[in-house]
């Protein structure tokens, strides 16, 4: 069995008892500045108005952590997007409960030396899981701050040998309409099943990607992608496809599910850029969850050192 | 001896009635019912709010002329005019949250490439004029039929109110499609009325003659 826990938290340091409480700050800082408003007042534009967070326990942070406050667990498990589990953002949590991450099965296949079905512990036998507390920008310009465990994806692509030809790798999320109650529909499809994403070899292999199989130094809860989730902080949260089954190596770039959707929404890349809007609103800023005013968002979500030269030449507006 | 009047009771009770929606986001506000993206979520139920009361309101002629119960007509003032409070909280919660009052943004925002924006704003300018004449005095000034005409405009606010919804969801459809499909035939209602009505007008002339 893995072992989820990175040796060096004890959960006293991540518990989120007290950032729980941060939602009661919310609601008491909500209720002055309705007050205010309500008074006739006008809130200067762009003033942080919560700033109450409790201060997360010290740790020494590693070299792609980021020192912001987290968000509490509360609110990370409880709004997102899952559209397996339905549209709207509390549906993951309300329709995941009876999902089973274990026994876990994943299908490695395409241009590598190792395909073959592995089981989740095999898969990830022998490498270690990492702690990494990473920026986490949606698309729809709501973005949070999510300590993450897991494998650097690095080190699962380097495990399974792909070959010199293979230029791009895709993951598929699991097809389970006896589990997933978006899948049983045949009216107002949202999606194409399976749901569908990929990267670029060297975007894969970059340091940032991440297979995430916890947070909060739990396994990962189901409503986020339990057992195996893929997170690129420097890219739109989309991006991170949940309960990984399938794992292909390419030469062709894959055409991914919002791609497939909407191309002129939603691209391959899906880099965040400030610069570049969404066609039905501005990426330039974003609500931080917890906070009142938004903020601006930052050129790949603030990863720019280790992602840009990978980038480097190319038009970002074409390659959105 | 004054008669016992019942709509004394009735009123006040649709009035609160249609403050609920209202009670229950505060509510939720202030107890942490709300989503970690509280503010989002303030915007968005006014937003589906206004777009219930405008399909309510509409629903009131259909309705009277389905079960005879005229007296109906003394709701839909009140009930349009929730249509319009629920709007203007609505629009209220862009500028202010959103935007935090940034007028050139908002007009950027509008006018370069945001049409869920535009629609969603003038489906809001289309009800400005219908609350302002609410009252009875401004119906004997434009007198009956023009004031009829006028507030016709409630057709397109809320057709604009449905295609703004349209235009802001990501893929999931489904919802606003079913605020158009009730919209539609809330419309075609009203045009099959007004069909069977010139018939029997054109029948009853051909009679006289």
């Amino acid at each position: 069995m893995l072992i989820q826990r990175a040796s060096d938290i004890p959960s006293s340091e991540i518990t989120s008892e007290n950032l729980y409480h941060n939602r009661r700050e919310f609601i008491k800082t909500a209720s002055a500045v309705l007050g205010i408003a309500a008074a006739g007042t006008i809130i200067p534009g762009g003033a942080p108005v919560v700033g109450a967070f409790a201060e997360p326990q010290a740790k020494k942070p590693g070299a792609y952590d980021t020192t912001e406050k987290p968000t509490p667990l509360e609110d990370i498990t409880t709004y997102n997007n899952y559209y397996e589990f339905g549209i709207d953002k509390s549906d993951p949590a309300k329709n995941s409960r009876n999902f089973k991450p274990k026994p876990w099965t994943v299908k490695v296949e395409g241009m590598c030396s190792k395909p073959g079905t592995y089981s989740f512990d095999d898969l990830l036998k022998g490498l270690t899981v990492e702690d990494r507390i990473y920026r986490m920008r949606c698309v729809e310009a709501w973005s949070m701050v999510i300590p993450w465990q897991g494998i650097p994806l690095a080190d699962v692509i380097k495990k399974l040998e792909p070959t010199s030809s293979a230029k791009y790798v895709e993951f598929k999320t699991l097809v389970d309409p006896n589990q997933y109650p978006e899948q049983r529909r045949s009216f107002f499809k949202v999606l194409d099943w399976p749901y569908f994403e990929g990267l670029r070899m060297d975007e894969a292999t970059n340091p940032l990607a991440l297979f995430a199989t916890g947070i909060y130094g739990k396994p990962l809860p189901n409503q986020n992608g339990a057992p195996l989730r893929l997170v690129t902080p420097w890219k739109y949260g989309f991006k991170g496809v949940k309960a990984i089954v399938n794992i292909r190596f390419t030469d062709k770039q894959p055409v991914n599910t919002w791609q497939q959707q909407a191309a002129q929404e939603y691209g391959f890349y899906a880099n965040v850029n400030p610069n570049v809007d969404h066609p039905r609103w501005t990426q330039a800023r974003e609500r931080r969850i917890g906070e009142f005013f938004k903020r601006p968002t930052q050129m790949f979500n603030g990863y720019g050192e280790q992602v840009a030269q990978m980038y480097a030449g190319m038009d970002l507006r074409k390659n959105y | 001896m004054p008669k016992f009047n019942r709509w004394w009771i009735l009123k006040p009770v649709v009035f609160f009635a249609c403050l609920v929606p209202t009670a229950w986001l505060l509510f939720d506000t202030f107890t942490g019912g709300l989503s970690a993206n509280p503010l989002e979520d303030i915007r968005d139920r006014t937003g589906i709010w206004t777009l219930r009361f405008l399909m309510i309101t509409l629903a009131v002629t259909p309705f009277r002329r389905i079960t005879g119960w005229s007296s109906l007509i003394r709701f839909r003032r009140m009930l349009g005019l929730f249509g319009f409070f629920y709007a203007f909280v609505h629009l209220a919660t862009y500028v202010w949250l959103d935007q935090y009052f940034d007028f050139a943004e908002i007009l950027k925002d509008m006018f370069l490439k945001r049409p869920f924006i535009i629609t969603g704003f003038i489906s809001f300018l289309l009800l400005v004029p219908l609350a302002i004449t609410s009252t009875r005095k401004w119906i004997a000034r434009l007198g009956g039929s023009r004031w009829q005409m006028l507030h016709r405009l409630i057709y397109l606010g809320a057709a604009a109110g449905v295609l703004h919804y349209y235009l802001r969801v990501k893929a999931d459809i489904e919802r606003p499609v079913a605020y158009a499909a009730v919209l539609t035939i809330l419309l075609l209602f009203r045009g099959w009325h007004t069909l069977q009505r010139r018939r029997s007008q054109s029948a009853a002339e051909m009679k006289a003659v």
